[in-house]
């Protein structure tokens, strides 16, 4: 069958959910290799093989980490041409989009991105405006770039070879032209990433003030979930702005999302309305949230989630 | 420090957007248009960089026609100039496309940094400003919540998921700025009517040296093969809380086996 890459993204060697959710999705298009970047990578081995990665390509240069997306799509391009695989998936978040945009003018390729689904023809399925319409689309240039988002499938294990190949590539002056200088994590509480969370507690308005969050993070927390917030609570400096959901923020599409004190705005709406199942909270009974939800309740934040929160970790035991 | 700042008219996100049923193209013609939020941000970063470095704020947006009107906008914040990509056979170009014919547009301009917004509310696919680096040869600095320029060297804060990496570039470079990087100015009453005057050179195809089987849904990279709009999201049981409503959220959760 022929070679489908799949470029995992990792933090030092542990891949994210994302990846797992590619491997898995690139089992039903062909043969997964597993493209696995930067420091640590080799690391990352034996856990994307789980996810049936029968190959495993790994480059630990230095340059990948220390330039910005250049290096990353340049190795990729170079696997492209020599392994002329059918298809190559990566993640549809921030970074992994930038690295296909590039891969895509380095190959003369086709690109498609925030993919919910990919056909075995490779036609691929996205929500658009917000939610409202679905496109059904294709590459029809070059080699298929085909980007992904977290939680479009359940990742499931399957053994793969797993055989680890060294690459390496010959970077151009413009690949490596913007340097990263510095790495700065800002405390986040240890809690899974917005974009590849399966859960996320958002508050808004609501909430009336920064300290209030708590409420929100307590419930998060709980679920093993990402905190987000609406506009109104970023731009308040209620909460930090990456954590912003929306149309000016991140995109979510989380097996459950629960919005706190959020009135639904277009704005937000479109950051999340692709949700499995979601979950409302908010006094007013006339908020355009309530369009949406699957469960809704209209009542009191400050009493519904403190007890909701304490309800689940009683059933959790 | 001469800038180019990038501006894309995008369908207001409060109209019903749609796309051409027959063409499966974005309907730019029925809807209300606005200038995509982020480009007012790329616009601002752009004026404040002008106002310590000096030089000239350059506009360049691909529209159609009416296009126009958001470029004014743009000038009426106080850039200096405008060029607009206009041709009906640029209908339909996908991303790569766009990326090719603008990267054309910015050959016969001269500048130091192209400033952009990290994405369009229309696309949202926030590839532009990669596409532009790698076509380019230029440092991609994108994703910027801060910009510091020093000399020939442009220095970022690029938000990440957890904090942010500060990325630099010597000039020319591709900057793309987020939500949070300033507060962008309202156009002044002055401002409106100077931006009337200001230059607003129109390019067509030929002018900027693009070939025409470059671009267009006809040749386009990725292509729409279907659509459908999507009936609107089911509103569930909504609850008024009597005291257990955390209870019944709970017991919700679990019927869905998500607790």
């Amino acid at each position: 069958m022929a070679e489908v890459l799949v470029l995992v993204d990792h933090v030092e060697g542990t891949p994210k959910k994302v990846s797992y959710e590619l491997l898995t999705l690139a089992r039903e298009l062909g043969t997964p290799s597993a493209v696995v970047l930067g420091k640590g990578a080799s690391a990352a081995a034996e856990k994307v093989a789980a996810y049936g990665a029968e190959t495993v390509y790994v480059s630990e240069d230095e340059t990948i980490d220390s330039a910005l997306v250049g290096p990353k799509a340049a190795v990729l391009a170079e696997l492209v041409s020599s392994k002329s695989p059918v298809a190559v998936l990566v993640p549809s978040n921030a970074e992994g989009k930038e690295v296909a945009a590039r891969l895509a003018v380095k190959t003369g390729s086709g690109l498609i991105t925030d993919a919910v689904g990919l056909s075995s023809e490779l036609v691929a399925e996205q929500p658009i405006f917000g939610g409202s319409v679905t496109v059904q689309s294709k590459v029809a240039t070059g080699t298929p770039i085909v980007c992904v988002r977290p939680n479009s499938t359940a990742p499931s294990e399957a053994a793969g070879a797993g055989t680890v190949e060294q690459v390496s590539a010959t970077f151009s002056d413009t690949d490596t032209a913007a340097k990263v200088v510095d790495r700065v994590v800002e405390d986040k509480g240890g809690r899974p990433d917005l974009g590849d969370a399966s859960v996320v507690v958002s508050g808004g308005r609501g909430l009336g003030g920064a300290e209030n969050f708590a409420l929100v993070e307590k419930l998060a927390d709980t679920l093993g979930g990402a905190v987000g917030a609406s506009r109104a609570a970023t731009d308040a400096g209620w909460y930090p702005h990456q954590q912003q959901v929306g149309q000016t923020g991140r995109t979510v599409s989380p097996q459950l999302y629960i919005a706190v004190g959020i009135s639904g705005a277009i704005q937000h709406r479109a950051g999340m309305q692709t949700s499995k199942t979601i979950v409302a909270i908010n006094k007013d009974p006339e908020a355009p949230i309530f369009e949406l939800a699957d469960y809704g309740l209209v009542g009191d934040l400050f009493t519904v989630v403190p007890q909701l929160t304490e309800e689940i970790q009683k059933r959790k035991g | 420090m001469n800038i180019v700042v990038l501006v894309k008219q995008v369908p207001d996100t409060w109209a019903e957007r749609k796309l051409d049923a027959t063409d499966k193209t974005l309907d730019r013609a029925s809807v209300d248009v606005v200038m995509n939020e982020i480009d007012e941000y790329a616009v601002e970063e752009a004026l404040q960089i002008q106002e310590r470095e000096g030089g000239e704020v350059t506009i360049v947006s691909m529209a159609p026609d009416r296009g126009v009107e958001t470029i004014r906008k743009a000038l009426s914040m106080g850039a200096d100039k405008a060029v607009h990509l206009v041709d009906d056979a640029l209908k339909g170009s996908d991303a790569l496309q766009t990326s090719a014919a603008l990267a054309k547009v910015l050959g016969t301009l001269e500048y130091d940094l192209v400033i952009c917004g990290s994405e369009a509310t229309d696309s949202r696919m926030a590839v532009m400003p990669a596409l532009l680096a790698e076509r380019l040869g230029v440092p991609q600095l994108s994703g910027a919540r801060k910009v510091t320029v020093e000399g020939g060297t442009v220095r970022i804060e690029r938000q990440t998921e957890n904090g942010y990496d500060v990325v630099e570039g010597a000039t020319p470079a591709v900057v793309s700025v987020v939500e949070k990087i300033n507060e962008p100015r309202y156009p002044s009453f002055k401002g409106i009517m100077a931006a009337k005057k200001k230059p607003l050179t129109t390019l067509a195809l030929a002018d900027a040296g693009i070939d025409a089987s470059e671009v267009g849904l006809a040749s386009a990279p990725s292509q729409v093969v279907d659509f459908a709009n999507k009936p609107p999201r089911q509103a569930g049981e909504i609850v008024k809380d009597e005291g257990d409503g955390g209870t019944k959220i709970a017991e919700f959760l679990a019927a869905q086996k998500l607790v």
